[in-house]
């Protein structure tokens, strides 16, 4: 599905990516770790195709991220480590997401009372005035409904607490089939019972690559 | 095209919403109440009186504020949203970016350009309620004039906001350019002028790629065909055109110039990493 070749990525001087390569398949639950500034998030990002290498290529299912954003992007959900500050409020949002992305906005309500997430009642809220766990709890539920073969958290239990954290695993657990799961992590006891790979980055470099 | 729409209509509620927006309405909506205040309606200059004095007030301090209001609000529209992070999660949805650009230019345009159309709208209807006699022809050339000038620094400002990496870089070049363009409309070129180190010919034509410059000229050449205010420099622009084709070319150039900006902000916006 995701296939990495000699990526580098550089930012001036600094570089980032240096000729990673690597290939995430259908049914594998990956956790990429490693210390800041170790390269995870542009690689995540490479993989979105927000950055254009310097070298390498990126294929999604055999294509480029950036010149077919929205082929690619159709198969991705993404949730970021910190929510963003999105001035629009909730109801705008997922009006964005499902003419967008074709999502059923149904199914977002759906998984967000799974999180324990009442949508309906702060419709008109902005997204940005809720707390940090149920903002969290939207771009799960979001990430959910939008049935991608490719899902990717960045530290997606950074907001949550103990329950809503259980709430996670399990509606993950019960969405794995057939899809990649990639987790930018700290902490590997937070998702080893989901993961079957490790993959640790250092200083732009994979340095260990583990499937259990 | 649905995306588009979409875009637009988000940014411009979003917009609605914002205190910068409520600010920029009251100051446009206040001038025009403060002007019927003040009683300009019933004063006279240079025979100018009634709706004609308090429109042709009402954009000579717009010619001042309009840029730098549009260029401060607008030009951290995408780089307040790459600084912020809201960038990387909008666009991890399929929706290309030609379609998030342009619909953010449209939705930001219609909120810059109604309010300052608005507060002509509404001097109208309030100076027809008092039986003042309504000048279309002024009130159809400003509205003309307003629109080009919100297009001119809206695609400035989205040029802007497509290459810089943080919004204060972006604040900073938007006070530059407004005051190296306020500064050209009199100050530095008539300094110029009187050095005589360039033709004159070549100082009016600086003057008038300014778009604020153009600006002034045309709102002042309903009132005064033969420019005479102007002195030597309405030899040289009416001797080059006539009258109706400069007002068309004050309308068409900034609108170029702003629709030219704006593409190449998205060209840049395309080509580079995009958080």
């Amino acid at each position: 599905m995701i296939k990495v070749a000699n990526l580098t990525k550089k930012f001036g001087s600094n570089i980032s990516l240096d000729s990673v390569s690597c290939e995430f398949k259908k049914n594998e639950s990956i956790a990429l770790m490693g210390a800041n500034g170790a390269g995870k998030t542009t690689l995540v990002r490479s993989i979105m195709g927000y950055y254009h290498p310097n070298d390498g290529e990126v294929l999604i299912n055999g294509l480029n991220p950036i010149k077919n954003r929205l082929d690619v992007l159709e198969h991705i959900s993404f949730v970021p480590q910190l929510p963003p500050p999105i001035r629009l409020s909730i109801g705008e949002l997922m009006e964005y997401i499902s003419v967008s992305a074709k999502v059923d906005k149904e199914l977002i309500k759906y998984y967000a009372a799974e999180m324990k997430l009442d949508i309906s009642a702060n419709l008109n809220k902005s997204f940005f005035k809720l707390s940090g766990g149920m903002k969290q709890k939207l771009l799960i539920a979001i990430s959910l409904a939008k049935k991608s073969d490719i899902i990717i958290y960045d530290e997606p239990t950074a907001n949550l607490d103990p329950k809503a954290r259980d709430d996670f695993y399990r509606l993950l657990k019960q969405n794995e089939d057939d899809k990649v799961l990639l987790f930018v992590t700290h902490r590997l006891e937070e998702v080893k019972d989901l993961v079957n790979r490790q993959i640790y980055m250092d200083l732009g470099k994979i340095v260990s690559d583990e499937r259990f | 095209m649905k995306n588009l729409y979409l875009i637009a209509y988000l940014d411009l509620k979003e917009s609605l919403r914002a205190k910068w927006f409520v600010v920029y309405s009251l100051v446009f909506g206040g001038l025009i109440a403060l002007f019927f205040i003040a009683g300009v309606t019933e004063s006279q200059v240079m025979g100018f009186s009634g709706l004609s004095r308090l429109l042709l007030m009402y954009i000579q301090i717009t010619i001042v504020i309009l840029p730098i209001f549009i260029l401060i609000t607008t030009v951290r529209s995408i780089s307040g949203d790459r600084d912020s992070h809201v960038l990387e999660y909008m666009l991890s949805f399929p929706i290309s970016l030609k379609q998030y650009y342009w619909g953010k230019v449209i939705g930001r345009f219609i909120t810059v350009f109604l309010p300052v159309f608005f507060a002509m709208v509404i001097a109208i209807i309030y100076g027809a309620f008092k039986g003042a006699a309504i000048p279309w022809n002024l009130f159809f050339l400003y509205t003309g004039l307003l629109f080009a000038m919100s297009s001119a620094f809206l695609g400035i400002a989205f040029f802007i906001s497509s290459f810089v990496k943080s919004s204060e870089v972006a604040l900073g070049l938007s006070f530059f350019i407004w005051i190296f363009l306020l500064a050209f409309i009199d100050i530095a070129l008539i300094s110029l002028m009187m050095q005589e180190r360039m033709s004159s010919g070549l100082i009016i034509f600086i003057s008038l790629i300014n778009p604020m410059e153009i600006f002034r000229v045309a709102a002042i050449s309903l009132f005064d065909p033969q420019l005479t205010v102007m002195g030597p420099v309405a030899f040289y622009i009416l001797d080059s055109m006539s009258q109706t084709v400069f007002v068309l070319v004050s309308i068409l150039y900034p609108v170029t110039l702003g629709l030219v900006f704006a593409f190449l902000g998205y060209k840049i916006f395309e080509k580079k990493d995009l958080v």
